[in-house]
């Protein structure tokens, strides 16, 4: 028989023993939800999929300790590439003191998350939030474990605990110098009362945070065995290809299937929602042969006739606007602006772009009046089990979500638009599995896009004194979508978005980086009926080329190096200074190039961590070639350095290929771009070697997933204009000539 | 019914021969390793072997496939000890991994063709889309695959 293979607590097998609390509600193993599902074995597919992992004792909610000392943590947020999986359970294991090498993880459920009152915290996957945000609570219920299986050694010898040490999952009485590994004595500690408070190790006392451990997912990644949400094949599942309305906001109309119905393995046509037509066949891709056939009316309304050329006239008005909501106000920009004639300012602007992470998006969901599962790619858990019930009509407590790994996600699986798909197609189809794929094509026009927005500079410099030729006021007016106003709709374009000012504003995670006496960050909020979204780095993405351009063009303007220019600006800054200083000293930034190729810089701080970017490019006879780039990052905390790598290299493939080629245009209200062929994506030829510095200064938690996808378009479009003087203001650069 | 050689394999399977032979390999037998990310050739998440080529398969019909011997991801190796399979458990490779298994295929192909391939080589034959951004270490695991596969030889 074929099943999922995600591992999840498996609480029907699983040994549980009531006490051991890890976090206050933790720890009663009763009145759980159990799959209760008669008509399908799809459960018990799923038992046998993880029966290799049904024994051992929950020690806390996140440490399972089995008889042969393979250790089980337990992971809560999702795993799409970035290595929080691994990070995640390094933190766990380092305060357990268990050896690394028997470490073992699983995914508990939203359901039994839910049931237990979320011993696990939040599933949300996103922001960088992975490790930044739950470490404190990880490490706790790693050290909580530790106290116990101490405890119980102690009580199993009759001594003092604190005689009682734990190292590579075994404990050791100091005077007698007996030991026990953890396996024997996990079924005891398990039953122990908790200990109010535990001490958490120091970071000079770390042995597995901060060491390039191997990830934990690797193996069934390269044999083909790991089986992601669009591999699962449930026990008389059918299979469905969806048509929603390309233009977004629009209704479904006339349908002719006539077709459709008579074509191999079809089984039923379902309308979805009010804006979709779905094919269920035995396969997929008959389903998607008999949806090709179907001729759909779209009621698309005003939205039908809206183009890229509309929506660029429409955020260039913005840039004047007086409507707006102000983020970054440092100082009295305005006046100090009105002030002078001797101004500098520059448009940019920045294109939509969509996620597309090679799995398509995908959910397979099995409904019946009672009871409601999901297989989904999520980034977040609770939020689809909430999803879920909803399009279900069913209790939160009536359905179930199984996570796996995901093929990528970007921010895109946070948003569950295929999740109530699947789930409005399942329940017309009672009791029968449905995997719903999308087709790259789909994923393309249904898409929740990063948004576009446009942004015009506007500075002037100090004329003498010591702070001669930098900034001294400084207006970043920013144009365009807003996400959180589509996600607060109706209501949303009435308040502010915070988040449109990441990396503008004035303190926190996303503070600007430069000290600039006068600051004004403003937005005109202009929505498109395409639906924004969080797309990997968010706004950052946007605003860090903006703001490093400008500082690029300014420092031109004033007569100065870029490096020294910057240096100046970051005086009150040690941490940016530290990261740029790094990158272009490793860039050996005074060293002077051949003719044509030039260095670029940039940095900023987003997510809580520092990061940084030099880039050295060549242009000849108009086009590009990316030599290298160093890389920086502070992170405060790095808990795998050589995952980080990982990540920096990745954030420069998606970052740059985002500059370099990726756009969505839009024609009469749907977007042009509906595969790879028109939406090319960096490959590997064009990717340029990486030189990453991972530099933690301590003393606080930053994101690494993000960063440094906003520095990498700006280090490179500095880069092109030291080689070629050539000055990139609106991307992607492949709309622009380098010549 | 085409009848098709896949891992040194017969299977005959009831399908539309116009089907894709991705289609018939994820679907009807099952063997998910192989991935659909486009559908177009574009991104060769379902590249397999054909008569040992690199092949993208969303876009050959099954029928073509007849008579020549398909190997998938699954048949690489019967454990993942394949060259490159060790030299991408060796350097972390995959990230998310949904990319990984056409990746892997094609960088076998290449290194059956030649042991012991340039930047250039790569560059020029490695054209599948990985999104997460693993170009670095799929080069880097490529070069070491060459280097395992000569050690074991020698
Ligand atoms: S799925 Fe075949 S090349 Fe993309
Ligand atoms: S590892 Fe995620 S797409 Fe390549």
């Amino acid at each position: 028989m074929t099943c999922p293979t995600q591992r999840e607590v498996i609480l029907s097998r699983r040994k549980f023993i009531i006490g051991g609390s890890a976090l206050g509600a933790a720890g009663l193993g009763i009145g759980l939800i159990l799959p209760t599902n008669a008509e399908t074995d799809a459960n018990l597919a799923a038992d046998e999929a993880t029966s290799n992992y049904d024994q051992g004792a929950e020690v806390t909610a996140w440490v399972v300790i089995r008889p042969d000392n393979r250790v089980i943590i337990r992971i809560a947020r999702s795993e799409m590439g970035q290595g929080t999986l691994t990070g995640l359970a390094q933190l766990v294991a380092e305060e357990l003191a268990c050896d690394w090498d028997s470490v073992d993880w699983e995914f508990p459920t939203p359901g039994q998350s839910l049931s237990r009152g979320r011993p696990w915290g939040s599933f949300s996957t996103g922001g960088s939030r992975g490790i930044r945000n739950s470490q404190q609570y990880v490490r706790e219920g790693g050290a909580l474990a530790r106290q116990l299986l101490l405890a119980a050694a102690a009580q199993r010898w009759q001594v003092p605990i604190d005689e009682c040490q734990a190292q590579n999952s075994i404990i050791t009485h100091g005077p007698s110098g007996r030991t026990v590994p953890f396996g024997d004595v996990a079924e005891l500690a398990s039953t122990l009362p908790a200990p109010a408070t535990v001490t958490l190790k120091q970071p000079k006392e770390w042995q597995v945070i901060g060491r390039s451990v191997k990830r934990l997912d690797t193996t069934e990644k390269v044999t083909g065995q790991l089986r992601y949400a669009a591999d699962i094949k449930l026990p008389g599942m059918l299979q469905a290809a969806v048509n929603a309305c390309p233009v977004h906001g629009g209704k479904r109309g006339k349908v002719d299937a006539d077709k459709a119905i008579t074509m191999p393995g079809v089984k039923k046509i379902v309308m979805v929602s009010d804006d979709a037509v779905a094919v269920v066949a035995d396969h997929w891709w008959q389903a998607k042969q008999a949806l090709d056939t179907i001729a759909i009316e779209w009621l698309t309304g005003p939205s039908g006739q809206v183009d890229s050329d509309s929506i660029h006239a429409m955020l260039t008005d913005g840039l004047t606007a007086t409507d707006t909501f102000i983020g970054h106000n440092k100082g009295d920009a305005p006046s100090a602006l009105s002030k002078t004639s001797r101004l500098v300012s520059a448009d940019y602007s920045y294109p939509f772009q969509n996620h597309a992470p090679m799995e398509p998006m995908n959910a397979t969901v099995l409904w019946t009046p009672s009871r409601c599962e999901a297989w989904v790619p999520t980034q977040n858990g609770e939020a689809a089990l909430e999803v879920l019930a909803d399009a279900a009509g069913l209790f939160r407590e009536q359905c179930e979500v199984h996570k796996t790994i995901l093929g990528g996600g970007f921010g895109r699986r946070a948003n569950h638009d295929y999740l109530v798909q699947a789930t409005d197609i399942a329940r017309q189809l009672p009791g029968v599995p449905i995997k719903l794929l999308w087709s790259r094509e789909e994923d393309q026009r249904r898409g929740v896009y990063h948004p576009i927005t446009h942004c015009r500079m506007t500075a002037t410099l100090h004329q003498d004194g010591e702070k001669k030729g930098l900034p001294e006021a400084l207006h970043i007016r920013i144009s365009g979508q807003s996400i959180l106003a589509a996600l607060r709709a109706p209501l949303g374009e009435q308040t502010i978005d915070k988040a449109v000012f990441q990396s503008l504003d004035e303190e926190g995670d996303h503070a600007f980086v430069y000290g600039i006496d006068h600051v004004l960050a403003d937005h005109a909020m202009r929505n498109t009926h395409l639906r924004p979204w969080f797309w990997r780095g968010v706004n950052i993405n946007q605003n860090v080329f903006y703001v490093e351009s400008f500082i690029d063009e300014l420092a031109l303007e004033s007569g100065s190096d870029p490096l020294d220019y910057r240096r100046r600006l970051l005086a009150d800054n040690p941490k940016a200074l530290a990261v740029l200083n790094k990158a272009a000293e490793r860039a050996d930034w005074g060293r002077p190039r051949p003719q044509g190729t030039g260095l670029g810089l940039a940095v900023c701080k987003a997510f809580g961590s520092y990061v940084a970017a030099c880039a050295e490019v060549t242009v000849s006879n108009g086009s590009l070639r990316m030599n290298k780039i160093w890389a920086a990052t502070d992170p405060g905390v790095a808990v795998n350095p050589q995952q980080i790598e990982a990540q920096v290299a990745g954030s420069f493939v998606y970052g740059l290929g985002a500059a370099l080629y990726s756009e969505l245009t839009v024609k009469d209200g749907r977007v042009e771009q509906e595969n790879f062929d028109t939406y090319p994506p960096m490959r590997l030829a064009a990717m340029p070697e990486v030189e990453t510095i991972v530099m933690p200064s301590g003393g606080f938690w930053g994101g690494v997933g993000e960063p440094t996808i906003a520095v990498g378009a700006p280090a490179v479009l500095n880069g092109i204009y030291a080689a070629s003087g050539v000055r990139i203001r609106h991307l992607p650069l492949k709309n622009q000539a380098l010549s | 019914m085409p009848t098709l050689t896949i891992n040194g394999q017969q299977v005959t399977v009831d399908v539309d021969p116009t089907t894709p032979l991705l289609w018939v390999l994820r679907d009807h037998l099952d063997m998910t390793g192989t991935k659909y990310g486009c559908g177009i050739a574009q991104c060769g998440a379902c590249t397999i072997h054909l008569d040992g080529r690199a092949t993208r398969c969303c876009v050959i019909p099954v029928s073509m496939a007849e008579g020549k011997a398909i190997t998938t991801i699954e048949g690489l190796s019967k454990d993942g000890s394949h060259p490159v399979q060790q030299a991408w458990i060796d350097l972390d490779t995959p990230q998310c991994g949904y990319c990984q298994p056409g990746m892997i295929m094609a960088a076998a192909a290449l290194l059956a063709e030649s042991p012991d391939p340039s930047d250039a080589d790569i560059d020029r034959t490695i054209t599948n889309i990985c999104r997460c951004g693993t170009y670095p270490r799929v080069r880097a695991g490529i070069h070491r695959a060459a280097e395992l596969a000569k050690d074991a030889a020698s």
